[in-house]
């Protein structure tokens, strides 16, 4: 169900194989698949170009077209590269995470990016180290991208002092100021004001950085998606919204819980500028994001949506008895990391040993995080009121639950003990 | 009688409801497919059609105002909210209009809505998942608010909380839903507005409502085997209104009482609870009501900070060792260990 009507028409081979033995949803929403296809592959042509135009050096000796055709293909294969490696980072992270989990070792909730890893790293990639990200609990790999540390980032859902957040915010809450991510947050909906604040932050300096916040299909029927979007557009700030389409919110499909399943073309409702793209090639992710990014930059805010699949449950303990046997067969066969895989073998920029090696390098990071957070230290409890308030205050409370508000003073003067 | 979880006397309850009243419908994020985030609606879609059991979209706002609406018109929803954390993004709602709409129209519509949700700390949730914010709701004229602590006491006051006229959140906690008791098979619904003794003593008084009335009888009861204490034990059951009567005539009988509750310190539950006290029973108090509540920090999510912000089985039995210490009052067995 979740794959049906979402799934956008895109022209990569795997993707029109799997198509057509998906649902009867599928015939249904087949108009609007085209349409957003069109869109799609209009708004395509033009980023390649950009692209092609931007890296191409000048050679002496040869053709500048053909240096910068060899040069583009070049540019290509190691983004190529990097995307994979990026990819099977979030991979082996999230796994070596579900792990710990059912270890005990970490707590609360865990929401992983399986499945989502295309998306991850092609809207990470597309910011500036200087722009702002904003997001919400399925954050692990958004962390990774945006250059903090596996060893801080696993520390943090081990709840270490060497976490991310210091052990604060666990899972859902990861922040870091220095790589400009600026939360994680718990509540659905609660980051899109914020980012939009942000963004007003930015234009009120007049500074070139963009504000990204993303958030699930589901986060779009909150109330405060719409009030961030009028006001991001009315107020031309530079912020691009974008939304993680995996098609389902918990076990709500998006056909359940938006009256207008495209979600992209509710910007329309506030004047602002969207696309729709396939989530999981991360090229066409990053090329996607980097138009809308131009676009916020310029101050005109936009809505991006991005088109994926998640692999598991809603978080690590949700077993997903609400997905048919086909639906996690199909969503299996769309898995983004060995799709990537393939086409680095096919397009003969790998070879599978060399694929190999990368993996195993990433496991390693991933195994090296989870020694490192297994390793740290928990906060101490003399810790429990350093972060009451930023400015000292008189008569803040630091009692703990046992403690009485005044000493206790005994009536009798009779001698009681323990 | 028959032996349940706390978590099946609600669906019980609900089921039970619905099949005798047709005005009766359920509302909330993930009931229906996926059978409630705490399963207690489980079933309930298959066997009532979605037309009653209503997945919404995430939009705590958006439906709990249209339950108030619809109470308005006369149907009975039943709307769970995930946890009441979420419940903020329906305060405005349910404080400006659902609390509001039967005294501001001059008593011409009622709102016979009730509000399901859990609250509960300890789950490693961190700052923004870990709140007990019921007293938002019990400081409200208008509203009334209960908090069952076994599953006869859930079944109980769910029936009166779904024929009562007026809007009711109905506090769950999520340590509680695994827990087991005898729940009458009739169905009398609870009075709203009285407080329970569920155990009785003359030592002193230990108040409680939800998890922690749970937590205060287990207490009470290994300290009379332990100390030899006999301590009476108050179950709140309603927030508003509040049975300050029976706190007054407990404490005029203990002279002494200890007071545990889940969320901050600083205007909680607990103090209005103490100031009630204090209030009505001056003349019998022989020891300042004593108070135990979370630290006051935005919940940590490691563990051991956690666990160090929400009171323990120890704090509330220091609380009581030193209230009777104020008192003055020899604690038997100790004071023979120490002969
Ligand atoms: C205000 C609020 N309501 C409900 C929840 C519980 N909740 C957490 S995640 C979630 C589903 C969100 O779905 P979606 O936006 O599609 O994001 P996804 O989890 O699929 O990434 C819900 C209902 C919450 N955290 N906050
Ligand atoms: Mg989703």
């Amino acid at each position: 169900m979740t794959v049906d009507s979402l799934r956008t028409a895109k022209p990569t081979p795997d993707k029109a194989a799997v198509a057509p033995s998906s649902t009867k949803a599928v015939a249904k929403k087949a108009v609007a698949k085209k349409a957003v296809a069109k869109k799609a592959v209009a708004k395509k042509s033009p980023a390649k170009k950009a692209v092609a135009t931007s890296s191409a050096p000048v050679k002496a000796g040869a053709t500048k077209a053909a240096a910068r055709r060899t040069a583009t293909k070049k540019a290509d294969s190691a983004r190529l590269v990097q995307f994979y490696r990026d990819m099977m980072l979030i991979r082996r992270f999230e796994e070596r995470s579900a792990r710990a989990y059912t270890e005990a070792l970490i707590g609360g909730y865990c929401h992983l990016n399986l499945g989502e890893e295309a998306t991850v790293v092609g809207l990470m990639s597309a910011l500036r180290e200087t722009d702002y990200l904003f997001t919400n609990y399925r954050e692990h790999g958004y962390a990774l991208m945006r250059g903090i540390h596996p060893n801080h980032a696993m520390a943090e859902l081990y709840g270490r002092v060497d976490g991310v957040s210091k052990g604060w915010g666990g899972s859902m809450h990861m922040f870091d100021m220095t790589h400009r991510l600026l939360g994680g947050y718990g509540i659905v909906g609660g980051q899109l004001p914020l980012a939009t604040g942000a963004a007003l932050a930015i234009n009120y300096r007049g500074l070139d950085e963009i504000v990204m916040c993303t958030m699930g299909d589901g986060t779009a029927n909150i109330g405060a998606f719409h009030e961030s979007l009028n006001i991001a557009a009315l107020w031309s700030l530079p912020v691009v919204f974008v939304v993680i389409n995996n098609g389902l919110g918990m076990g709500t499909t998006v056909a359940k819980a938006s009256a207008e399943p495209e979600i992209y073309k509710r910007a329309s409702a506030y004047a602002m500028a969207s696309e729709r793209v396939d989530g999981l090639d991360p090229v066409l992710v990053a090329d996607a994001a980097s138009r809308a990014i131009e676009s916020a930059r310029a101050g005109k805010p936009f809505l991006l949506e991005v088109v994926c699949e998640r692999l598991r449950g809603h978080s690590v303990v949700d077993p997903a008895k609400y997905r048919s046997p086909e639906e996690v067969a199909l969503v299996a066969r769309l898995d983004p990391v060995p799709a990537l895989a393939n086409r680095l073998v096919k397009e003969k920029i790998l070879t599978a040993a060399e694929l190999r090696h990368i993996d195993e390098e990433e496991t390693a990071r991933a195994d090296a995080a989870d020694a490192f957070a297994r390793a740290s230290a928990v906060p101490d409890v003399s810790t429990l009121f350093d972060y009451n308030y930023a400015t000292p205050v008189a008569n803040d409370s630091r009692r703990r639950p046992g403690d009485p508000l005044f000493p206790v003073v005994a009536r009798y003067n009779v001698e009681v003990a323990r | 009688m028959t032996i349940k979880t706390y978590r099946q006397a609600l669906h019980d309850t609900l089921r039970e409801e619905m099949l005798r009243d047709e005005n009766v419908f359920l509302m909330g994020e993930e009931i229906g497919v996926f059978e409630g985030s705490y399963k207690i609606t489980a079933g309930l879609l298959t066997e009532f059609g979605d037309k009653r059991v209503r997945d919404t979209p995430i939009a705590e706002e958006g439906f709990t105002g249209a339950a108030i609406g619809a109470a308005m018109l006369g149907l009975r929803p039943v709307v769970e909210i995930m946890t009441i954390n979420f419940s903020l993004l329906a305060l405005d709602q349910i404080v400006n209009h659902a609390a509001k709409i039967y005294g501001m129209f001059g008593g011409q519509a009622k709102v016979p809505l009730v509000i399901r949700t859990p609250g509960g700390g300890g789950q490693q949730l961190g700052a923004t998942h870990s709140q007990n914010i019921e007293l938002y709701y019990a400081f409200v004229p208008g509203m009334k608010v209960v908090a069952p602590s076994t599953p006869a006491d859930a079944k109980a006051l769910l029936l009166a909380a779904i024929r009562d006229d007026d809007p009711v959140l109905f506090l769950e906690n999520l340590a509680l839903y695994n827990t087991k008791g005898d729940v009458p098979d009739d169905d009398t619904p609870a009075e709203i507005g009285k407080a329970k003794i569920t155990r009785e003593g003359h030592d002193l008084t230990l108040i409680g409502y939800s998890r922690m009335a749970y937590v205060a009888r287990n207490i009470a009861e290994s300290l009379a085997e332990s100390e030899g204490l006999d301590i009476e034990v108050i179950d709140l059951m309603s927030l508003r209104p509040l049975d300050r009567a029976t706190l007054v005539e407990s404490v005029k009988k203990t002279h002494a009482a200890v007071v545990l509750e889940d969320d901050w310190l600083t205007y909680g539950i607990g103090a209005e609870i103490a100031a009630t006290i204090s209030d009505g029973a001056f003349d019998y108090l022989d020891a300042p009501v004593r108070r135990v509540a979370m630290a006051e920090v935005p919940m940590p999510y490691s563990k051991n900070l956690e666990s160090a912000a929400m009171p323990t089985n120890d704090d509330v039995v220091n609380a009581i060792f030193q209230t009777l210490e104020a008192v003055g009052r020899r604690l038997k067995k100790v004071g023979q260990s120490h002969d």
